[in-house]
């Protein structure tokens, strides 16, 4: 991996922590920004979920993946621990691929 | 669990840290085991751990780049993802008191936990203690995470284990607080729409940077109002 993603990576966040907590530091920010900063994670993190689950480069793939993040979604939705979403999203992709392979 | 040095009204605060540690340890471990996995070596992991310290940006710029994704896509979409701490700072800002280096030593703790933790806590006080043992906690255990996970990662095939759908299996778990408001719903709908009509177009990253329109469903819906802080 490029040393330049850590470099950018690392200052860049670290910049953004401190453009919040010391430079600009207690100024309130206009609501309707605050509103959109705010849907930042629900809109990328749908798209990384798409882009991790259908997708292979730049081509759309069904494969067990899909079925994976789908016990995932569900284990989610019933409030399951997070060591118990991870695990079962995982090893259902892994069973799934496993039993596609003998088949 | 025996807490001796922390005051006695402080302890349920402490515990809440020692539990969203361990809680942060295990999203660390799959990170260190993905990171690996995607080229990244055993020290750039843990680099990216100690420095980047926020999470939904380290997956998801490990995930770009794990797809053929360029350098500068990755990078970007991470911090996209991060700009929410800058946020974060500003409503931490007035209960952050102490001197500019203690200040610049703050600042990177300023993520979703600490704040949640931060914000919920009544006086300064509290606030002093919510802060800084949950930054401790989450600090110490994310790195020994990423370390445990990086050091395992290079020894395991992917997927055969089925790791390749850890990253959008941690990204589901990562945005279900955020689909609890209609317009974080909309957001969420949108992102995903534009990244998979747009994904058969253009280079590896761009459509995820793109998902990012998403976001101005903020400039008609009214349900949100503020950075949101999931409780801990």
């Amino acid at each position: 991996m490029s040393w330049w993603l850590v470099l950018w990576l690392s200052g860049g966040a670290y910049a953004l922590k401190v453009l919040g907590l010391v430079v600009l530091g207690g100024r309130q920010l206009p609501a309707v920004v605050n509103r959109c900063l705010a849907l930042i994670p629900a809109a990328l993190l749908a798209a990384l979920i798409m882009k991790d689950t259908l997708t292979a480069g730049q081509e759309i793939v069904l494969d067990a993946r899909l079925a994976g993040v789908s016990v995932a979604a569900v284990a989610t939705f019933r409030r399951l621990p997070l060591t118990a979403v991870l695990v079962l999203g995982v090893g259902s992709t892994a069973l799934v691929r496993a039993a596609a392979a003998v088949v | 669990m025996s807490l001796p040095r922390v005051p006695h009204d402080m302890r349920d605060v402490v515990r809440a840290s020692v539990v969203i540690g361990v809680a942060s340890g295990i999203y660390a471990v799959s990170f260190g085991v993905l990171a690996v996995s995607a080229g990244a070596s055993v020290l750039q992991t843990c680099l990216l751990s100690l420095f980047v310290f926020t999470g939904a940006s380290q997956f998801s710029a490990v995930s770009v780049i794990s797809a053929g994704g360029s350098v500068a896509s990755a990078v970007s979409g991470g911090l996209l993802l991060a700009a929410r701490n800058g946020v974060y700072g500003l409503a931490l800002s007035p209960s952050m008191k102490g001197s500019l280096a203690k200040r610049m030593l703050a600042a990177q703790f300023v993520i979703d936990e600490t704040t949640a933790m931060t914000s919920a806590a009544p006086d300064q006080r509290s606030k002093d203690w919510a802060f800084w043992s949950c930054a401790v906690m989450l600090f110490t255990c994310w790195n020994l995470g990423t370390l445990v996970g990086a050091l395992a990662g290079s020894s395991i095939d992917p997927e055969t284990f089925g790791l390749d759908a850890a990253f959008p299996v941690v990204f589901v778990a990562m945005v279900a607080p955020h689909l609890s408001t209609r317009s974080g719903r909309r957001a969420a709908v949108i992102g995903a729409t534009v990244t998979i009509v747009l994904t058969p177009f253009l280079p590896i990253g761009l459509p995820i940077l793109l998902s990012a329109v998403g976001v101005f469903v903020g400039l008609v819906s009214h349900d949100g109002d503020g950075p949101r802080v999931e409780a801990p």
